[in-house]
């Protein structure tokens, strides 16, 4: 997806690039939104840097997601949401995983609440989290084949 | 739908107990599964899915338009927050900006949602608990509500009156003046439930110390809302990242530190007097002229009058209703504060009239996944307050 990028320098863009510029693949802010792309081998280092550095403090993770770009490659990007109860601000971080066997790392060591969301995607998306404590269907019944919210997987669903 | 428990090891005493899915308590199709050491709840494992309609699927396949009164059905008791928060998030990808006379009315109803959502939670929570008049009291109340909203919008409850870029259509003359004989008449019936429950000993017995949950811990499993500013934190949407004027308004955010179930009633009690005052508010500000949609052609509906006289109306007219309006390529995340706690949608567009992908952070889903911190070690009949003080609305668990 093409994404307008604006030219404003965002604090917690100086930040990471400060700490650690080859963590990051890159930035952008679409709408006053800002969205770091982590590479997939870097997610759970720069999560635990996002969560642990006094100066961003993100410790309450908002939700996360995924989704599909078929028929790119990677297909699919799974995006955290995330801010900061004290400094208020927020982040929106992505990271992209291949079509043939998705997977990335958990992060609910980090944020506890992801259990539910990373769940939610392996339902949906098919995506598995290394680590996850029970990476199991959540909202469909435990022997649906399939995963719905693929762009390969009609909405009517298959016959 | 695919939680079990394993019988513990070396643990024969212990018993696993469904509670629900069908249970008067779980507030919708909620199968918790309770596993017990004689009254005691050793773990409770929350399982969802039974209501599950695929309606971020089902976004994909409608135009940004059609997908409104989808978001009607998520939240049942909040149906307006919902359509506030899509159509917050359609608006920022597209750029648009809603005049303040429909952000006033968006203020109001939203709080008066709030209300009305609170009055459902108040009673069914003290019905869970033995207390069967204040539920009666709370839906006498609730009705008012719904009778302004069937009023304004044409509909009780799938109300899909917030639309990209404003409001469905100009409020019905004399439709402050319902909101105001609602408002005036409104406070002795608080006083009312304040004065079966606040000091009765039941009450206090059956919630206070139960399900407390630490500041630290609410934030590390993502709870939000009530429950979370019941637990010392005073993260509220509408003074964090204020939207459709909330910046505007003065109002407190109530919290407390005790974070039990009598914390959150407190909370909700109070948040309710903060949205009597937005109201008010509200309706001061109102202008009582004005219009309640932006101008964006190809967008916004013309009005009916611009379709009989002005060829290009037409054309825009039916062009949003056959193909839709295609936002720029782009992604956006949008929060609101619901009854329920922190709303979010993300919304992705890849250029298309269709939205490539719409993804709805329910509260409830986040708030009921803290449950097992609430009540393990506890007893059967505090998994019911538990549950009950969460204020869970299973349509927009399972969407």
């Amino acid at each position: 997806m093409a994404e307008t990028v604006e030219t404003k320098v965002n604090p917690v863009a100086a930040r990471l690039t400060a700490w650690d510029s080859g963590a990051i693949a890159g930035t952008e802010t679409y709408r006053g939104e800002l969205t770091v792309t982590v590479a997939r081998e870097n997610l759970q280092r720069v999560a635990s840097f996002l969560h642990s550095d006094p100066e961003l403090e993100f410790d309450y993770l908002s939700d996360l997601t995924a989704t599909d770009h078929l028929p790119n490659e990677p297909r699919f990007a799974v995006v955290y949401h995330m801010l900061s109860i004290r400094h208020r601000h927020t982040l929106r971080m992505r990271t992209w995983a291949p079509g043939t066997d998705p997977s990335v790392a958990t992060v609910t060591t980090i944020w506890p609440t992801a259990n539910w969301h990373e769940r939610e995607v392996f339902d949906l998306f098919g995506i598995r989290f290394e680590g996850h404590p029970e990476l199991t269907r959540i909202l469909l019944p435990a022997d649906w084949e399939g995963h719905p919210l693929r762009k390969d997987y009609p909405t009517e669903g298959h016959r | 739908m695919t939680t079990t428990i394993d019988t513990p090891a070396g643990a024969g005493e212990a018993m696993v107990l469904n509670m629900g899915p069908q249970h008067p308590s779980t507030h919708g199709v909620l199968r918790v599964a309770l596993e017990l050491d004689g009254e005691t709840l050793i773990s409770a494992k929350p399982d969802i899915g039974y209501l599950h309609t695929g309606i971020e699927k089902s976004c994909e396949a409608k135009t940004y338009s059609q997908a409104i009164t989808l978001t009607d059905r998520m939240d049942y008791l909040s149906p307006l927050s919902n359509n506030l928060c899509y159509c917050l998030a359609a608006e920022k990808l597209l750029g648009l900006e809603v005049p303040k006379r429909a952000q006033y009315v968006r203020v109001l109803l939203a709080e008066l949602t709030r209300i009305a959502s609170h009055l459902v939670w108040l009673g069914t929570h003290a019905i869970d608990l033995g207390a069967m008049s204040v539920f009666l009291y709370c839906f006498r109340e609730r009705e008012e509500i719904m009778k302004i909203f069937e009023y304004v919008s044409g509909q009780r409850m799938m109300t899909s009156y917030f639309r990209i870029g404003g409001l469905a259509l100009e409020p019905p003359a004399g439709w402050l003046e319902r909101v105001k004989a609602f408002v005036d008449a409104f406070p002795p019936h608080l006083k009312e439930y304040e004065d079966l429950l606040t000091e009765n000993r039941i009450w206090r017995v059956r919630t206070m110390g139960v399900g407390v949950i630490s500041p630290k811990d609410a934030i590390a499993w993502g709870v939000s809302g009530p429950s979370l500013r019941a637990a010392g934190v005073a993260y509220d949407v509408r003074k964090y990242y204020p939207y459709s004027s909330y910046d505007e308004f003065q109002f407190e955010v109530p919290t407390r530190t005790e974070s039990d179930c009598y914390a959150r009633y407190l909370v909700r009690l109070e948040e309710i007097r903060q949205s009597m005052s937005i109201v008010k508010q509200a309706m001061a500000k109102m202008p009582a002229e004005g219009p309640i949609k932006t101008d964006a052609p190809g967008i916004v509906p013309p009005q009916r009058e611009k379709m009989k006289t002005e060829m290009e109306a037409l054309i825009y007219h039916f062009k949003i209703f056959t193909e839709g309006f295609s936002p720029p390529p782009g992604q956006v995340y949008q929060r609101v504060e619901s009854p329920r706690g922190e709303m979010c949608t993300y919304m992705a567009s890849d250029g298309s009239p269709k939205p490539f992908r719409v993804k709805f952070r329910a509260p409830s889903f986040v708030n009921l996944q803290a449950l097992p911190l609430l009540c393990t070690g506890r007893l059967v009949a505090d998994a019911v307050a538990c549950i009950g003080t969460l204020d869970i609305v299973l349509g927009e668990i399972d969407r």
